[in-house]
Formats: structure tokens, C-alpha cells, sequence
């Protein structure tokens, strides 16, 4: 499981930095590194960008998986340097920043976006497999979440706009249900297409999402 | 009295449907001359519902139109636009209007319209909201409480006969049949033997088709529909056709490709009727009947 992100533009970070000029530059090294977008190299360029806008970088850090309780213990050992910062940029995916702005009270600004939960299906290539809904169809499905896969997360079968396979929003992805139909067919277990699959509860655990395990 | 949709589906005749699309905007006008113009000549009018994904006046908005104007709406609803608690809403003001027919369908992406941003719902999809429908009827809500005034539909689904693959398509017709579907509007046929073959199929389910006529304008959006309307397959003949038409002809051509289509539907007893989508030259529509001999 991945985090993936995307950096922002480098104008909205820009944007967001417009009245703080003295920064300390936090990198994630799990996710972000993985997909280049909060590793040290990305970390070391965004700080020759911001010196370039007149920004004093007060320091830098790839904290291993910044998302972690560990990041409390790497802040103590940068606390001089981020005492000099007025803010903190932070390039790792919107758990990393959650984390950081625990600990920190100064403005925390994310220089990421955060896109989905995914899987690198082949060396940076990642896909969103899951949408955490909280009641997996997966059984039903062979494998392949219609939630998810379908771009309309239909649960009982491919729309009208399914094309030779295509979805209808983008000719290069797969229609899902064409993909779970192919499947269930060579598992000889086509009965679960026509299966009805009554209306989804979007309230297995309510937003903001909590579990306690015990 | 005009027959219902619903009489005219059960009479054994030859059952003609057409569409109406309303405006971007509040003016009416050209809509309601289209309702006037077609509303004696076919046995019922489909209003669509944010056609393509493009924010218009609203479905319902037309239909009630429809019934002031003395003509018999269906209501088209995809379930883009609005969760279970919406579209429930929606079915009791159109049954407490007078309007008794809907045709429940998934709805385009958000993503080919006109407001891509926006967020799609698809809370429920086209098979659960037939069964809302049936649901509903049984004076009960999706809840599971109890309705002050049920509703009464005569509630239709949409399939794709030439979609590639066919079979998972068959299948969900087959779960729209399940779910109380009475009647199937098709996407554009154009290909009779191959839809031949689907009626010999689709027979065999207690379900009133009516065959989608989509009129062709041009060679060009003969050849646009092909290459990016999923589903719909214009056979390299017709374009000929078209493409051999006088300048300024090809909409005539047109008018009589989907007259003698419709003619043969007919005459053979292919399927209950058809379904007349003229996409912005409704004003046409009586022409294509009558080309069609009806």
C-alpha cells in the first residue's frame, strides 16, 4: 500500500509560502520516495527553488515514513532549525502532514497532493485498487472492485458507455465490469453477474472515520 | 381521452416514442413547440436529464410541460446527479403531477459534459432504481418507511444491442428485466439483421422493446458516432448514402434512412416500436414518420 502524490504547482506552493520566508523543508521517505515526489534529491531541488525566490531554508529532512510516531523523535533532533523556520513545507502525502502539524505550531504547508491509495503494479506504474469502503465485494467480483475499477463505482453491471472493453471517460482505461464479466466467465462462475447487489451502504464506519482495535 | 403510454405499450400496436430536449436556460419556448408539435403524433415523449452530462433545464421540468400541453411524458432519470433520497423525492412529485411513466438509466460521466468538475453520485445505479421504483409502489420508501401515497409507474430501462461484448450487456438486460423493467428504449440501431438477432433473444423476456432511432444528419456525424459514441455502429452503406447526397440533401437523406428503417421494423413485426431521437431537429420528427408510412 501506497501513498501517491503529486506536487502541487510550483505557483500554488509559491502562493502558499507568500508571506513566510523562513522555511524547513520536510521529505517522506516511504511513499514519497517511491514516487519521486518527497525523496532527497526532490527534497535538495525544492530547496534550490525556494533559495531562488529569496526564501531562507532553515533546514531539511527525509524522515523515514513521515506518517509515523517517529517524526516526533526526528522534530527533537531538528529543533534548532526549525525554531529558525517560520513555517514547515512538507513533501510527503497528506498523512505526513497530518503527523507534522501535530507536533509543530507553526504553519505546515503541503507541497504535495495527495492522489490515491495504490499498488505499483510495475515500476512507476500505480494503480487505485481499493476505495477502503468499509463492505468488499471482492468475492463477488473476482477480484476487481467495481467501486473502484468502474469510473462510476456501479455495482451491478457495466453502463451503456462501455466500449470494446473502454471506459467511457478515457479510451486507454478498462471497463471494469468487462474485466470482472472476462474473469468470472473463465472461473465458470457468471451466475454472480446477475446477482443483484442492492444499494451501497456509504455509512459502514460514518466519516471522519475511527476503529478502535482491542 | 389519449391512451397512456402504458395502453399503447399493452394494445399490440406499433408503439412510437420520441424525444424532447430541454433548453440551457429558462426560456421554454422552442421545447414547448416541439411538445406541441409532436405530442398527438407519437405515445409518448421522453424529456432527457442533463443529456451528455450538459446542465440543462430539468427532466421533470419538461414533462410537467409535457402534461400541461396535453401529451403523455416520460420521465427520463439517470442517477448522476442525485442520491436515493433525490430521486425518491423526484418519483413522487412526478407521480403526484400526473406523470406515469420513467425511464431509469445510469447516466453519462461528469466527465463528458459541461461541468467536469462536479462530483458524480451514482449512489444508486440503473438497476437499483428500477427496483426504487417498485419499491416505492409497494408504499414504502428505500428505508424501509412507510409512504403517505404510494406511486404507479410504468418504468422502463435502456440496453445496448450492439455493444462489444454483447453478453455482459444481455446480462444486465436480463437484471433490468429482474428488477421490473417493462419496457427497453435501445441506444441507436442501425444494423437490422444484427438487431434482428437481438429481438430473437429479447422475445423470449415479458418486455416491450422499442427500437432507438437516432437520425443521421450527415456523413460526418455518422462517422463522429462511430468513432466516439459507445455502442453505436453505422454500417459503411449508410454512410455512402449519406456522402452520395446533394449538397445540402444529406438531412433528407437522413429523414428517409431512419422513415425505411422504421418501415421494415414494422412491417416485419421486429419489435413493439421504436424510439425517435432526432438530437436538436425535432422539428423533423413528423417528416421521419412520414416516411416511414405511420
Amino acid at each position: 500500500m501506497k501513498s501517491i502524490t503529486r506536487q502541487k504547482p510550483f505557483n500554488e506552493i509559491e502562493q502558499q509560502l507568500e508571506d513566510l520566508d523562513r522555511i524547513f523543508i520536510v521529505g517522506c521517505g516511504t511513499c514519497a520516495t517511491m514516487t519521486r515526489t518527497g525523496g532527497r534529491e526532490e527534497v535538495l531541488e525544492m530547496k534550490n527553488r525556494l533559495q531562488g525566490l529569496g526564501k531562507m531554508v532553515t533546514g531539511w529532512i527525509v524522515i523515514p515514513t513521515a506518517c509515523d510516531e517517529m517524526t516526533e523523535v526526528a522534530f527533537r533532533e531538528n529543533n534548532g532549525a526549525i525554531q529558525d523556520a517560520n513555517s514547515i513545507l512538507v513533501m510527503a502525502c497528506a498523512l505526513g502532514v497530518h503527523r507534522v502539524s501535530l507536533y509543530i505550531g507553526k504553519p505546515v504547508i503541503p507541497a504535495l497532493d495527495t492522489l490515491f491509495i495504490g499498488i505499483e503494479d510495475s515500476p512507476g506504474d500505480f494503480h487505485e485498487v481499493c476505495a477502503q469502503c468499509g463492505q468488499c465485494v471482492l468475492g463477488e467480483t473476482a477480484g476487481i472492485c467495481p467501486i473502484t475499477a468502474c469510473h462510476k463505482g456501479l455495482l451491478n453491471g457495466p453502463c451503456g458507455g462501455t466500449n470494446n472493453g473502454k471506459c467511457e471517460v478515457d479510451k486507454e482505461k478498462d471497463c471494469a465490469w468487462t474485466l470482472i464479466y472476462q474473469r468470472l466467465k473463465e472461473q465458470g462462475r457468471l451466475d454472480l453477474m446477475r446477482k443483484y447487489r442492492p444499494p451501497k451502504n456509504f455509512q459502514v464506519v460514518p466519516r471522519p472515520k475511527v476503529a478502535r482495535i482491542v | 381521452m389519449v391512451p397512456s403510454f402504458k395502453e399503447a405499450l399493452n394494445s399490440g400496436k406499433f408503439v412510437v416514442t420520441s424525444e424532447i430536449g430541454p433548453p440551457k436556460g429558462t426560456n421554454i419556448e422552442k421545447m414547448c413547440h416541439h411538445i406541441d408539435l409532436l405530442k398527438d403524433m407519437v405515445d409518448g415523449l421522453n424529456v432527457t436529464d442533463h443529456q451528455s452530462s450538459v446542465m440543462r433545464f430539468p427532466s421533470i421540468g419538461g414533462c410537467l410541460a409535457i402534461k400541461e400541453q396535453g401529451g403523455e411524458p416520460i420521465l427520463q432519470m439517470t442517477c448522476r446527479d442525485r442520491n436515493r433520497l433525490a430521486l425518491q423525492a423526484e418519483l413522487l412529485l412526478a407521480h403526484a403531477r400526473g406523470i406515469r411513466n420513467v425511464l431509469c438509466l445510469t447516466g453519462d460521466a461528469i466527465l463528458v459534459g459541461d461541468h467536469r468538475e462536479a462530483k458524480g453520485v451514482f449512489d444508486l445505479d440503473s438497476v437499483q432504481l428500477v427496483r426504487t421504483v417498485r419499491q416505492l409502489e409497494s408504499g414504502k420508501d428505500l428505508g424501509g418507511n412507510d409512504l403517505n401515497g404510494a406511486v404507479e409507474f410504468c418504468a422502463g430501462a435502456i440496453v445496448t444491442p450492439e455493444a462489444r461484448p454483447i453478453e455482459p450487456q444481455l446480462i444486465k438486460f436480463e437484471n433490468k428485466v429482474e428488477a421490473g423493467a417493462e419496457f427497453f428504449q435501445t441506444q441507436a440501431i442501425y444494423d437490422l439483421d444484427n438487431f434482428s438477432k437481438f429481438m430473437q433473444y429479447a422475445r423470449q423476456f415479458p418486455v416491450k422493446v422499442l427500437a432507438g432511432i437516432v437520425l443521421l444528419t450527415s456523413a460526418r456525424m455518422a462517422k463522429y458516432m462511430n468513432e466516439n459514441v459507445p455502442g453505436i455502429f453505422v454500417p459503411q452503406n449508410l454512410i455512402d448514402e449519406l456522402t452520395r447526397a446533394p449538397k445540402g440533401e444529406a438531412l433528407n437523406t437522413g429523414i428517409e434512412i431512419a422513415g425505411r428503417m422504421i418501415a421494415v421494423l414494422q412491417k416485419d413485426s421486429v419489435c413493439d416500436g421504436v424510439h425517435i431521437m432526432a438530437i436538436g431537429r425535432e422539428e423533423v420528427v413528423p417528416d421521419i414518420l412520414a416516411a416511414a408510412g405511420l
